[in-house]
């Protein structure tokens, strides 16, 4: 049954505040995870003095954020300068609205479906806003006026158009077996089994796509070992140099929010979205499909910050060659592969 | 008045708007985020007028990926505000009479038509579905001329950029960056 207009409007207000307030919450928690992680892989302890464990750490660095003083340079081209964490933190969060997190539920006789919105270019929408939010990053660089910061925004930009077109590659085989752009349908797609016990997920077949995914997704995310606009030991900090207080979080909460993006998309995409082993009572059959959802986001966030306790950062010669020369054509020869073999 | 018109002339605006800009702007990376804005304003038209596919392609190719170069480049070669002229005397000899001879083309053509029916929005296929057998069917010869010019200037862009690979002795090479 269809909503009314008024309580369509109401719902949709609901969903957008909820998923907001949650993803949010994931970036503050996602840096104390990365904090807490990193630090046990180099033996340290990781924040420990705020709240048990430092779970509060996110909390008091937002208080810190929010009380520092916002400096603005006078050398810098002031309305760029400002509008570049905005631009930045916006589309980092606009991106989360086709996200679907779960099946639809029913309430006083309504199907509501578990996102925002079921757009049928829901893919190419994520892609669209992705590619804009790396204007945040080059004009960040830009207006700022400095070097290392034009440094790192030109850095960033190259990279970002490089990899994008793997990234784009890599994800059309995973299309051409689901035969959708709508995120609901790939994950719908991807329910069942192999010879009754191996999930139907897209990453068995796809496994080639999903390296090439993956790759490309750190350098779009800009996080190690791809991120050399803002590699310290060059470039002071790259592209956010310049800023401080809430507009350098801003773009701190734009890169973690990418990566809960980036984790969102691997999973619907590869992973099977939400689908896994339902049982137990109604309620628990009505709640597990979220929380397998949200269960492979973090494995995906988790493997984000083992790598970055891992490996050194690339050179910026070796990230161009990565990423034109072997991602490239492999994600060419998968998308051919997959084609031949979806049409046989 | 429906909200699809409101939006659809909305829009519209936004995209004018933004093209005069790009021209009354001084430092070319403002142009460049003009140019920017009318792209987003005519993905937002395309979208109203149901051609979803277009729509996006219009906001990865144009906005996301072409533009990000246009960025990068005015970037990389630190472009400065550029000068204020008089303007150039073949933009008087030529530019305004073919600009009038232009809108009367233009009027002419549309009070000729003033009297037939419009394409309602959605009526005619925007799905990626339809495009792809229209691209690789229909169209099949054109789009492959397409792409292979593409190729020709990819490769001009190479032989362009890149280094001579042998110089003689005595001549000095080529400055590259």
């Amino acid at each position: 049954m269809a909503l009314p207009i008024w309580l369509f409007i109401l719902v949709s207000v609901i969903k957008s505040a909820v998923v907001l307030v949650v993803l949010l919450t994931a970036v503050a928690y996602t840096v104390w995870l990365e904090r807490k992680v990193v630090g046990h892989m180099q033996n340290r302890w990781g924040p420990t003095r705020v709240g048990p464990f430092g779970l509060l750490q996110p909390a008091a660095d937002g208080l810190k954020f929010l009380f520092k003083e916002d400096l603005t340079p006078p050398h810098v081209y002031k309305p760029l300068f400002l509008a570049a964490p905005l631009i930045a933190v916006i589309f980092a969060l606009t991106s989360i609205a086709v996200i679907p997190f779960g099946n639809s539920v029913t309430i006083g006789g309504y199907s509501i479906p578990l996102q925002i919105t079921d757009v049928n270019t829901g893919l190419l929408l994520i892609l669209g806003v992705t590619s804009i939010g790396v204007y945040g990053v080059a004009l960040a660089g830009w207006s700022s006026n400095n070097k290392y910061s034009l440094l790192g925004g030109l850095r960033a930009s190259a990279q970002m158009v490089s990899y994008e077109i793997a990234l784009g590659l890599s994800l059309v085989g995973v299309l051409i077996m689901s035969g959708s752009f709508s995120l609901r349908a790939i994950v719908d797609a991807q329910g069942g089994h192999f010879w009754g016990f191996i999930p139907r997920w897209n990453v068995f077949p796809q496994f080639i796509g999903f390296f090439c995914y993956l790759m490309a997704a750190y350098a779009e995310t800009n996080r190690i070992p791809f991120d050399l606009p803002e590699a310290e030991t060059e470039l002071v900090a790259g592209y956010h140099t310049e800023y401080s207080a809430m507009k350098f979080a801003m773009f701190f909460m734009a890169e973690y929010a990418n990566m809960i993006t980036v984790a969102c998309l691997a999973t619907l995409l590869f992973f099977g979205g939400w689908h896994g082993p339902i049982f137990g009572p109604p309620i628990l059959q009505a709640v597990l499909p979220v929380f397998w959802f949200a269960a492979k986001i973090v494995a995906f966030l988790f493997l984000y910050i083992w790598v970055r306790g891992t490996l050194p950062r690339f050179r910026y010669d070796q990230l161009m060659a990565f990423g034109w020369k072997f991602l490239l054509p492999l994600a060419l020869v998968n998308l051919i592969a997959t084609a031949i073999a979806v049409a046989w | 008045m429906n909200v699809h018109l409101i939006l659809f002339l909305a829009f519209g605006a936004v995209a004018v708007a933004g093209a005069i800009n790009l021209l009354a702007q001084t430092h070319p990376i403002n142009s460049a985020l003009s140019l920017i804005a009318v792209m987003a304003a005519l993905a937002g038209e395309y979208l109203l007028l149901g051609a979803e596919f277009l729509a996006a392609v219009q906001v990865i190719v144009y906005a996301g990926a072409i533009m990000v170069l246009f960025v990068f480049t005015i970037m990389l070669l630190n472009a400065g505000v550029e000068e204020r002229t008089q303007g150039s005397r073949v933009a008087f000899l030529f530019g305004i009479p073919g600009l009038l001879l232009g809108s009367v083309l233009l009027g002419w053509v549309v009070l000729r038509h003033s009297g037939t029916e419009a394409v309602a929005a959605g009526a005619l296929p925007g799905d990626p579905k339809t495009i792809g057998q229209l691209l690789f069917h229909e169209f099949l010869l054109p789009f492959e001329i397409t792409s292979v010019l593409i190729l020709i200037a990819i490769m001009g862009a190479v032989v362009l950029a890149s280094k001579p690979p042998t110089h003689p002795p005595g001549v000095p090479a080529r400055k590259v960056g």
